[in-house]
C-alpha cells in the first residue's frame, strides 16, 4: 500500500537560484532532492506544478523553464496571497514541496511549420516562456516567431535579461510596450490589445498564444477575431483557485472540465463550447 | 451452503459482539434526535427506524483526515541545512458499517469512480474503502422527501453494499452482494436464510412501489441545457438559499474537500477536510475574482455536478442517490427534486 503512487505527496526540492524580476514578482529556480527524480522528471511546455510552502500551503504555478533546459525547473511568483507571500520569504537553500507536473500542454505538434504569434502581459509571458524557449531549441520546426509583449512600466517587464537577447536575434520579433511614457523608454506605448492592432499579424498559416490579466486577454480576443484568426488557432491558458490539481477537489471545473486536469491550455473553440466567461 | 442467511431479532447484539471482535464496528445510534452512525460498544442502543440524519460516509472519506505529517529540521550550527521528513499513516484496520441504507451505499460506488478509478487511486480512500464491509438496511417505507426510484435507485438496491438486510417479521434476510458480505454469514447467530427470501422479495417490491418519484426517470440528456444555462431559472429556483452548505455537507455523493496545513514549530501536518461548492470562499481567487460569486451560481453547479457533468465522465451515472437529505434538512426547504422536475420538463 505505502509503495502506491500517492499524488498528495509533495516531492521534496531545494531552491537553489533567486532572480527578482519585478518589484512584486521573483523567479525560483529549483532542483529536485533525489538526484533520480531530477533526471527521470519529464513534463511537456505549459504544464504546471504545485509549489508547497511546509506549514503554509500550495498554490499552482506554470513550469516556465522549457523541457529542454532541465538543469532546474524554474517558477516566477508574483506576491499576492498568503502562499505567494510566504514564497517570496524563501531563500536560496529553503526546503519546498512540489506536486509536478499537473495538467496539460500547448499542441505544439500542431504548430510545426506554422507561424507563432505570442501575446504576453506582466507576468502572463510565464507561461509563453516556457514554449518560446522550447521553439527556440527546435528553431527549425517553426515559421516566423512573434513576441508581442508588455507591463505596466518597463520595470513591470519579466525576463528582461532574455527580452534583450530575443530583441538581437533575427529569428524573433519582439515588439515591447509599456502602458504610459516612462523616462528612458523608447519603444512602444500603449496596451497590448491597441499594440496587437497597431501590428495587426496576418492569421494565415498562424497560432495565436496569449496570457495575460483576464482584461488584456478578452481584448486581445477580441483583436484577434477582428484580425480574423480562427477560433481553434487561437490558443489561451486559464487560472483559477485550485487545490488538489488532479480535477478532483471541485474548485476550478468549467461545466465538467476542470482547468487544473483537462487545462489549463485551452483554445479559443474550446472554451467557448464549455461556456466559459471569456 | 446457503446463498443467503437469516438473523433472529434476538440475536442481533451477539451478531453486532462478534463482529466488533475482529473490526472497528460502526452503527446507528440515537443521540437526542439525531440518528448518528458511532463506533458499535455492547449495549449501545441500535437505531434502525430510520435513515441516520448523516450517510455514513465519513467512516470511509473522513470528514477531516491527515495526508501526512512532516517534521521540518534546520541545522542549529548550520542554518542554511535543513532536512525534511515526510510520513504517511495509512494502517488502516478492517472496518464494519452496519444499517447503512441504499442511498448511502451507492455513493461510496460514485466515489469509487473518482477516488480511484478514474484518477489512479486516492489511496487514503483506496484503503479504507478495501478494508471495509458495508452491511445495508433495505428500506421499509420511504422517507420525508427521499426519491431514490426516480434515480433508478431502489429501497433494496445493492450497488456499493456487500451484504443486504430486509427486515421481516421474526429477523432479517441477509443477501451477500460480495465476498466481503458472504465472509460475514459465517458470523455467529446466523442462520440459514434462504426460506425467507420469497417473503423478503414481497417486502421490497412494496417498499419500491411506495417510493415517491418527483419525475418518471432521470437521464442528463433529459436536462434541458436551455434552462440549465438560464440565469434566470436558477434565480428564481434558489432564491431562498442561503449557502449554508447544509446539503453539501449531508449528502452522500458530495466529495468536493480543501487542504488545510497545520504547524507548531518543526512539525506539521497537511489536512484534508470536506468542502461545500455552495460557500462563496470555495472559488474565490487571491485577485478577488470569483467565478462563482452568487449564490444561485454555486446552486446550479451542485446540481450541474451531479446531473450533467459527472454523468458526462462517467458513462451517464447520476451522481445522486435520492436519499432526500437535502430537501428534508434545509433550513429553506430548496428541494433539488423539484428544480430537476424542472429541468427535465419539456422546453
Amino acid at each position: 500500500m505505502e509503495q502506491s503512487f500517492n499524488p498528495y505527496l509533495p516531492e521534496l526540492a531545494t531552491v537553489i537560484k533567486i532572480i527578482d524580476e519585478t518589484p512584486n514578482i521573483k523567479t525560483y529556480q529549483v532542483i529536485f532532492n533525489d538526484p533520480e527524480k531530477m533526471k527521470s522528471f519529464s513534463f511537456e511546455p505549459g504544464q504546471v506544478g504545485q509549489l508547497y510552502v511546509f506549514g503554509v500551503g500550495e498554490a499552482t504555478f506554470v513550469i516556465n523553464s522549457p523541457p529542454t533546459r532541465m538543469d532546474y525547473l524554474q517558477f516566477s511568483v508574483m506576491k499576492a496571497g498568503e502562499v505567494t507571500s510566504a514564497i517570496h520569504e524563501l531563500r536560496e537553500g529553503d526546503q519546498i514541496g512540489i506536486r509536478a507536473p499537473l495538467g496539460n500542454s500547448f499542441p505544439y505538434e500542431g504548430m510545426k511549420g506554422k507561424k507563432i504569434l505570442f501575446i504576453g502581459g506582466g507576468i502572463g509571458l510565464a507561461p509563453l516562456r516556457t514554449l518560446i524557449l522550447f521553439m527556440l531549441d527546435n528553431r527549425a520546426d517553426y515559421s516566423d516567431i512573434t513576441i508581442i509583449y508588455g507591463a505596466r512600466t518597463p520595470l513591470d517587464l519579466c525576463y528582461k535579461y532574455e527580452l534583450t537577447e530575443w530583441e538581437t536575434r533575427p529569428d524573433v520579433d519582439l515588439i515591447l510596450t509599456v502602458d504610459n511614457e516612462y523616462p528612458g523608454w523608447d519603444k512602444r506605448i500603449g496596451f497590448v490589445p491597441t499594440v496587437l492592432n497597431e501590428v495587426a499579424p496576418s492569421p494565415d498559416n498562424t497560432v495565436a498564444i496569449t496570457c495575460g490579466p483576464p482584461i488584456m486577454i478578452k481584448f486581445v480576443l477580441q483583436n484577434l477575431a477582428k484580425l480574423n484568426f480562427k477560433d481553434d488557432h487561437v490558443i489561451t491558458t486559464l487560472e483559477a483557485r485550485m487545490k488538489c490539481g488532479i480535477g478532483i477537489c471541485g474548485r476550478c471545473n468549467i461545466g465538467s472540465k476542470y482547468i487544473c486536469k483537462d487545462g489549463p491550455v485551452f483554445s479559443l473553440d474550446q472554451l467557448k463550447e464549455s461556456g466559459a466567461e471569456i | 451452503m446457503a446463498e443467503t442467511g437469516f438473523l433472529p431479532k434476538d440475536k442481533i447484539e451477539g451478531f453486532l459482539e462478534a463482529i466488533s471482535k475482529d473490526n472497528v464496528l460502526f452503527t446507528p445510534v440515537l443521540e437526542g434526535d439525531v440518528v448518528i452512525f458511532r463506533p458499535f460498544k455492547a449495549g449501545n442502543s441500535l437505531y434502525l427506524d430510520r435513515p441516520a440524519n448523516n450517510s455514513p460516509k465519513s467512516v470511509i472519506y473522513p470528514q477531516s483526515d491527515i495526508l501526512f505529517s512532516y517534521e521540518y529540521k534546520k541545522d542549529i550550527d548550520d542554518p542554511k541545512k535543513v532536512s525534511v521528513d515526510i510520513e504517511t499513516h495509512m494502517d488502516y484496520p478492517k472496518t464494519v458499517i452496519f444499517g447503512c441504507r441504499p442511498c448511502d451505499a451507492i455513493g461510496f460506488n460514485i466515489y469509487d469512480r473518482v477516488f480511484i478509478e478514474s484518477n489512479g487511486p486516492d489511496i487514503y480512500y483506496q484503503g479504507r474503502r478495501d478494508k471495509t464491509t458495508i452491511i445495508t438496511l433495505s428500506c421499509p417505507t420511504p422517507y420525508a422527501g427521499c426519491f431514490c426510484t426516480a434515480l433508478g435507485g431502489s429501497p433494496a438496491g445493492k450497488e456499493g453494499t456487500d451484504l443486504l438486510m430486509t427486515e421481516l417479521e421474526k429477523g432479517f434476510l441477509l443477501e451477500p452482494v460480495s465476498e466481503k458480505g458472504k465472509a460475514i454469514l459465517k458470523t455467529a447467530g446466523v442462520e440459514e436464510g434462504d426460506q425467507y427470501l420469497e417473503e423478503a422479495q414481497k417486502k421490497q417490491q412494496q417498499a419500491h412501489n411506495a417510493v415517491n418519484k418527483p419525475f418518471p426517470s432521470i437521464s442528463h440528456t433529459e436536462i434541458s441545457r436551455k434552462r440549465f444555462d438560464l440565469d434566470e431559472f436558477w434565480q428564481q429556483a434558489v432564491s431562498k438559499c442561503i449557502s449554508c452548505g447544509a446539503c453539501t455537507f449531508l449528502c452522500p455523493t458530495c466529495y468536493c474537500f480543501n487542504f488545510t496545513d497545520e504547524q507548531t514549530l518543526e512539525k506539521g501536518e497537511r489536512i484534508r477536510s470536506w468542502d461545500a461548492c455552495m460557500f462563496y470562499h470555495f472559488t474565490l481567487e487571491t485577485s478577488g475574482h470569483n467565478p462563482r460569486p452568487t449564490r444561485f451560481q454555486r446552486y446550479k453547479n451542485r446540481v450541474g455536478h451531479k446531473f450533467l457533468f459527472y454523468p458526462e465522465k462517467y458513462n451517464g451515472v447520476i451522481a445522486c442517490s435520492g436519499c432526500g437529505r437535502c430537501i428534508r434538512y434545509c433550513p429553506v426547504s430548496v428541494d433539488i427534486s423539484k428544480i430537476v422536475s424542472q429541468l427535465r420538463s419539456p422546453e
